[in-house]
C-alpha cells in the first residue's frame, strides 16, 4: 500500500510561512514578548502568581521603591510616627493648680508634675485588662497596621494593593477578553462572510443589510449602547459585547475572498466530482482563506484590548471586584490629581508593550502568509 | 549598407534570486546577432530564457531580483547598452528599440484613452505638441488598420477587442519609427484568425519602415510565415541558429527536430505523437511510428450521450428593472458515440466552453436536453444527478487553477473516491491512487506533494488522474492542452489516446487549435457565435470544408514555411 521509500513530506502553507517568519528578527522579538505575556497569563490564571492581588499589603498610596518614602504616605488610617506627648499649652488656666495637686498626690506623680495633662490624674481602672487585650491582639497579628509596608516595588493604590500584582492580574483579564472576543468576532465574521460570499443573491443582501446597520453606528457608541442594555456586568458580558459588534471587518474581507474563490476552477472541479455546497465552502475554499482569518484575529486582539480598556475606564466594563488595565486607569484618574502617578504608568506601559509587540507580530505574520510570494 | 549588425548580443548571462543567497541562472551565455532589415525569430518553450533575453535588451529586468553578468555585452549599433546610464537607455527605448508584449489588455493603461497613450510616446521622444501628437496618432491608428481612427482615438482599452488592443500596442511601438521592434509572443493570446492578421501587419510594417523585428514565440509553425532567421533556445542556451530554410528543411539539432515534429500536423495522424524524449535520446528517427491512426464515424456506433437543442443564455441587469440577454449557446445538437472523440472548434466567444460546462451542470442550461443512458440529465434533480456525476467528468483549461492549492495530491485523488464510496476503506483508495499516478506517468512520491511543486503538464496529468478515479464514460476536455508547451502537449495527447483505448471513454474535446483537434477527434463540430456552423468527420472537414467560416478558420492556420 505505502511506497517502499517514505517520501519527504513537502511543506504546506504553514510550514513555508513559519520558515519566512523565522528569518525576520523583529518578528521573532515581538513574538517572544507576546509569548512572555501569554505565559504570565497562564500563570496568573492558574493562581501561581498574583493570586493575592487584593491583599492590602501596603500603606495607602505607597510609593514605588525607587523613589522611597518621600513620595507618599497619607494620614488616613496609616501608621504615623509617635510624636510624643502634646506640647504644653501656655494658656491653660488650670496649669498651676494641676501642678500643686500632682505634687500633693505623691512622689511618682511629682516626677511627672511637669508632664502635660491628658488624663487629669484619674487612673484608668481597666488599665491592666487593656494591656492584656492589646498583647493578645498583637500576637495574632490582627493589627495589620504594624505589618503594612511603606514602599512596594512599583507602589500601591488607594487601598494598598501591590501595583505589580494588579498589573499582572489586569493583564490576565484584558488579554483573555481580547483573545476570546477576537476569536468570537472572527468566527462570526468568517461564517457570515462565507455564507454571504458563497451563496450570493438574496442571502448576500440580507447579510449586507446587517453589515450596514452595524457599521453605520460609530463603534464606541455602539459598544456603550449594548453595554448599557446588558445589565449584568462581568467579563463574559464584555466578551459578548465586543464579539457581537466586532465581526464586520472580517465579514467584509472573507466575503470578498469567497466571491473570488467561488469562480475559481478548483471549486468547479470539486463540483464536478460531486462535492456538496457545505464541503465546497468549508473543506475546499476555507483553507485558502484561513490566512486572512488568522491575521484578522491578530488585529482584533489588539483592537479589543484597547476597547476593553476604554469600556472599563468609562465604568461599563469589568465589575468592581475584578481588576483590569481599564479599571486601573479608572482609579488613576483620581490619583493623578494627588500626584500619584505609579498606577497609571504601570498600566499604560504594560499595555503599550503588549499592543506594540502584538501589532508588529501581526504585520510580520501577514507578510509571511502572503500567498503572492509563493 | 553597413555590415554591422543592428543588435549584437554576446555571452548574455542572466540570473535570478531565489532567496537571500541563491541565484538560479536563466540565460546561460547566449550570443546572437540581429541584422538590419530582417526578421529574426527566437523560438523556445517556457523556461527557455527567450523572454528574459528580450527583457534584458530593453532594460526591463528588476535589478533587485536579477543580475546580468559583467561579461555580457549588448551592442546596439556598436554601443554597449549595459554600460549606458539610465537616462541614455531611456532615450533609446521607445525611440530606436521598442517592444510589444503578450497580453495587450494588461499592457495598456486602463485609465487613459488609446490616443493619450500613443501621443505620450510621441511627446516624450519626438517633442511634439499635443495637437501634433494627436494628428500623428490618428495617422498611426489608420496605418495599423483600426477602422474609424478619429473616433477610436478617444476610446479606452477596455472598449476594444483583443486584436484591436494589440494593434494599438503596435502603433505605440512604431510611432517613433524604431530600428528594432521586439515582439514578445504578440499573438499567443489571440484567436487564430486575428493572429494571422497581426502577423501580416507586422510583416508589412517591417517592409515599409525598414525595421528589424525580433519575434519571440513558442510556435515554430508560426515562425515560418514571417521570419528570415531562426534561433532555437532551450533551458537558457541556444540549441541551433540559422537561416529559416535550413532550419525547416535540414535541422541539425535534435531538439529542433523534436519541436518541428511534435506538433500534430494537418497532413498525417500517427498512432502516437512523437515527444521530445524520442529525439533527445539519440539516434536519428528512433521508434517513431509512421503507422496512421484512422478516425471517423461509420454511423452505427453505440450512442452514449445525445444532446438536443441545447441553449444557454446569460442575463445581465440593465437599468433598474431591465434584463439583457446574451445567448452564449443558441441551438446545439449532437450525438456522441462510445469510445470516440467529438472535437468542438471555435474562436473565443463561440460558446464552445459553455457547451461543455452546461453538460456538467456547472451552468444551468436555458433550454435543451441531454440524454445519457436514456435519461435527460439536464432536467433531473441535484440528488439524482449525483449518481450521474461520476460518469461524466471534465478537465479544465488552466492547470494552475483547477487543483486546490491547499490540498496534497493524495487528498485531491482520494476525495472523489470518498464522496462516491469507491473502495472499501482508505487503504484501498490509496492503493488505487498510487496505481493511477503510475498510469499517468507521475512518481508515487507525488502523493504527498502540493500542486505548486509540479509543472503545467504534470498538473494536467493529475487532473486526468482525478477524473479517472471515478472511471467516467464521458470526459469533457475543455481546452485542456491549450496552456501547455508543444512537447508536453504531445505527451498529454498520447496519454489521452491510450486511456481512451483502455477505458473506452468518449471525449468531448473543446479547443481553438485546429491541428490538435484534427489529430484527436473523430467528428468535428465547428461553432461560431453560439451556433453549430458545420459538423463532419474530421478528415472530411479538413479536406473539404463547406461553410465559409470553416474555410476562413482553416485558412488562418499557420502552415510553416510559406515564403
Amino acid at each position: 500500500m505505502t511506497p517502499q521509500n517514505q517520501p519527504k513530506v513537502s511543506p504546506g502553507l504553514w510550514a513555508l510561512a513559519w520558515r519566512r517568519l523565522r528569518g525576520d528578527k523583529i518578528a521573532m522579538g515581538a513574538m517572544a514578548v507576546v509569548i512572555a505575556f501569554l505565559v504570565m497569563l497562564v500563570l496568573s490564571f492558574t493562581g501561581l502568581i498574583a493570586k493575592d492581588w487584593d491583599a492590602e499589603v501596603g500603606v495607602n498610596y505607597a510609593p514605588p521603591t525607587f523613589i522611597g518614602k518621600a513620595g507618599g504616605g497619607d494620614q488616613i488610617g496609616g501608621v504615623t510616627e509617635d510624636l510624643g506627648p502634646p506640647p504644653e499649652n501656655p494658656y491653660d488656666p488650670l496649669k498651676d493648680i494641676i501642678k500643686e495637686l500632682r505634687a500633693q498626690s505623691g512622689p511618682e506623680a511629682a516626677a511627672g508634675a511637669d508632664a502635660p495633662v491628658d488624663d487629669y490624674g484619674i487612673k484608668d481602672p481597666l488599665e491592666k485588662e487593656m494591656a492584656e487585650i492589646r498583647a493578645e491582639l498583637s500576637k495574632s497579628g490582627a493589627t495589620a497596621a504594624a505589618a503594612k509596608q511603606e514602599t512596594l516595588p512599583f507602589g500601591a493604590d488607594k487601598w494598598g494593593h501591590d501595583i505589580i500584582k494588579k498589573t499582572i492580574k489586569g493583564a490576565e483579564t484584558s488579554i483573555i477578553v481580547g483573545l476570546v472576543a477576537a476569536f468570537l468576532a472572527t468566527a462570526l465574521g468568517t461564517l457570515f462572510g462565507a455564507v454571504a460570499g458563497y451563496y450570493g443573491k438574496w442571502v448576500d443582501d440580507v447579510f449586507n443589510w446587517f453589515y450596514s446597520v452595524f457599521t453605520s453606528v460609530p463603534y464606541l457608541l455602539l459598544i456603550l449602547a449594548v453595554a448599557a442594555v446588558l445589565q449584568q456586568k462581568g467579563v463574559m458580558t464584555i466578551i459578548l459585547i465586543l464579539g457581537l459588534t466586532g465581526w464586520t471587518g472580517t465579514f467584509r474581507l472573507i466575503r470578498a475572498e469567497y466571491m473570488k474563490h467561488k469562480a475559481r476552477e478548483y471549486v468547479w472541479a470539486a463540483d464536478a466530482i460531486g462535492a456538496t455546497n457545505m464541503r465546497k465552502m468549508f473543506v475546499h475554499i476555507f483553507p485558502n482563506v484561513s490566512h486572512v482569518a488568522l491575521v484578522q484575529i491578530s488585529i482584533l486582539v489588539v483592537s479589543f484590548i484597547k476597547s476593553e480598556v476604554i469600556l472599563s475606564f468609562l465604568g461599563f466594563g469589568v465589575p468592581v471586584g475584578t481588576v483590569s488595565w481599564g479599571s486601573m486607569l479608572n482609579e488613576a484618574q483620581n490619583e493623578l490629581i494627588l500626584g500619584k502617578w505609579w498606577q497609571l504608568t504601570a498600566a499604560s506601559v504594560a499595555m503599550a508593550v503588549l499592543v506594540t509587540a502584538f501589532s508588529m507580530f501581526t504585520d510580520a505574520l501577514r507578510d509571511a502568509l502572503d500567498p503572492k510570494l509563493k | 549598407m553597413e555590415n554591422t549588425p543592428l543588435l549584437k548580443v554576446s555571452d548574455l548571462r542572466v540570473s535570478f534570486k531565489t532567496d537571500k543567497t541563491h541565484y538560479v541562472e536563466a540565460v546561460k551565455g547566449v550570443s546572437f546577432e540581429i541584422p538590419r532589415n530582417k526578421t529574426v525569430a527566437l523560438v523556445g518553450e517556457s523556461g527557455s530564457g527567450k523572454s528574459v533575453s528580450s527583457l534584458a535588451v530593453m532594460g526591463l529586468l528588476d535589478p533587485n531580483t536579477s543580475k546580468i553578468d559583467a561579461s555580457s555585452r549588448l551592442e546596439f549599433e556598436g554601443r554597449n547598452l549595459l554600460e549606458m546610464s539610465i537616462a541614455q537607455r531611456r532615450d533609446l527605448c521607445g525611440k530606436e528599440i521598442s517592444m510589444i508584449f503578450q497580453e495587450p489588455m494588461t499592457s495598456l493603461n486602463p485609465v487613459f484613452t488609446v490616443g493619450f497613450q500613443i501621443a505620450e510616446v510621441l511627446r516624450l521622444h519626438m517633442g511634439m505638441s499635443p495637437k501634433q501628437a494627436r494628428a500623428r496618432a490618428i495617422e498611426l491608428l489608420d496605418e495599423v488598420g483600426i477602422p474609424n481612427p478619429k473616433q477610436k482615438i478617444d476610446a479606452y482599452p477596455s472598449q476594444m477587442s483583443g486584436g484591436q488592443q494589440q494593434r494599438v500596442m503596435i502603433a505605440m511601438a512604431i510611432a517613433c519609427e524604431p530600428k528594432l521592434l521586439i515582439a514578445d509572443e504578440p499573438t499567443t493570446a489571440l484567436d487564430v484568425t486575428i493572429q494571422k492578421q497581426i502577423i501580416d501587419l507586422i510583416a508589412a510594417l517591417q517592409k515599409k519602415h525598414h525595421m528589424s523585428v525580433l519575434f519571440i514565440t513558442h510556435d515554430l509553425a508560426l515562425v515560418g510565415e514571417i521570419a528570415d532567421e531562426v534561433i532555437v533556445m532551450r533551458n537558457g542556451e541556444i540549441r541551433e541558429a540559422g537561416d529559416i530554410h535550413q532550419i525547416f528543411e535540414a535541422p541539425r539539432d535534435a531538439y529542433t527536430k523534436a519541436l518541428l515534429r511534435c506538433r500534430p500536423s494537418l497532413d498525417s495522424r500517427p498512432m502516437r505523437l512523437p515527444v521530445i524524449d524520442d529525439f533527445m535520446k539519440g539516434g536519428d528517427e528512433p521508434a517513431i511510428t509512421h503507422q496512421e491512426r484512422s478516425r471517423g464515424l461509420t454511423g452505427d456506433e453505440e450512442i452514449v450521450l445525445e444532446v438536443k437543442n441545447l441553449g444557454k443564455s446569460f442575463y445581465t441587469r440593465e437599468g433598474l428593472f431591465g434584463k439583457k440577454e446574451f445567448q452564449a449557446v443558441k441551438d446545439v445538437s449532437f450525438k456522441l458515440p462510445r469510445g470516440k472523440t467529438l472535437g468542438v472548434v471555435g474562436e473565443s466567444g463561440s460558446g464552445k466552453t459553455t457547451v461543455g460546462l452546461t453538460l456538467l451542470r456547472l451552468h444551468q442550461a436555458t433550454k435543451g436536453q441531454a440524454f445519457f443512458d436514456g435519461k435527460d440529465i439536464l432536467s433531473m434533480s441535484e440528488k439524482e444527478f449525483l449518481n450521474y456525476k461520476r460518469r461524466i467528468q471534465i478537465i479544465f483549461q488552466n492547470p494552475y487553477a483547477s487543483l486546490n492549492p491547499r490540498f496534497t495530491i493524495g487528498q485531491i485523488l482520494l476525495e472523489p473516491m470518498r464522496i462516491h464510496n469507491i473502495g472499501a476503506n482508505d487503504d484501498e483508495r490509496t492503493a488505487m491512487a498510487y496505481q493511477l499516478l503510475k498510469r499517468v506517468g507521475l512518481p508515487e512520491a507525488a502523493f504527498h506533494r502540493y500542486p505548486h511543486e509540479f509543472s503545467g503538464g504534470q498538473r494536467q496529468r493529475i487532473a486526468i488522474a482525478r477524473c479517472l478515479t471515478l472511471k467516467p464514460e464521458v470526459l469533457v476536455c475543455d481546452e485542456s492542452v491549450s496552456a501547455l508547451d508543444v512537447s508536453v502537449q504531445a505527451q498529454v495527447l498520447n496519454l489521452l489516446q491510450e486511456l481512451q483505448e483502455e477505458y473506452k471513454m468518449s471525449y468531448i474535446f473543446i479547443s481553438h487549435d485546429l491541428a490538435v483537434v484534427k489529430y484527436i477527434a473523430d467528428q468535428v463540430m465547428v461553432m461560431n457565435h453560439g451556433e453549430v456552423v458545420e459538423m463532419a468527420n474530421s478528415d472530411e472537414l479538413y479536406r473539404d470544408p463547406k461553410h465559409p467560416y470553416t474555410r476562413t478558420l482553416l485558412g488562418a492556420i499557420p502552415r510553416g514555411l510559406t515564403h
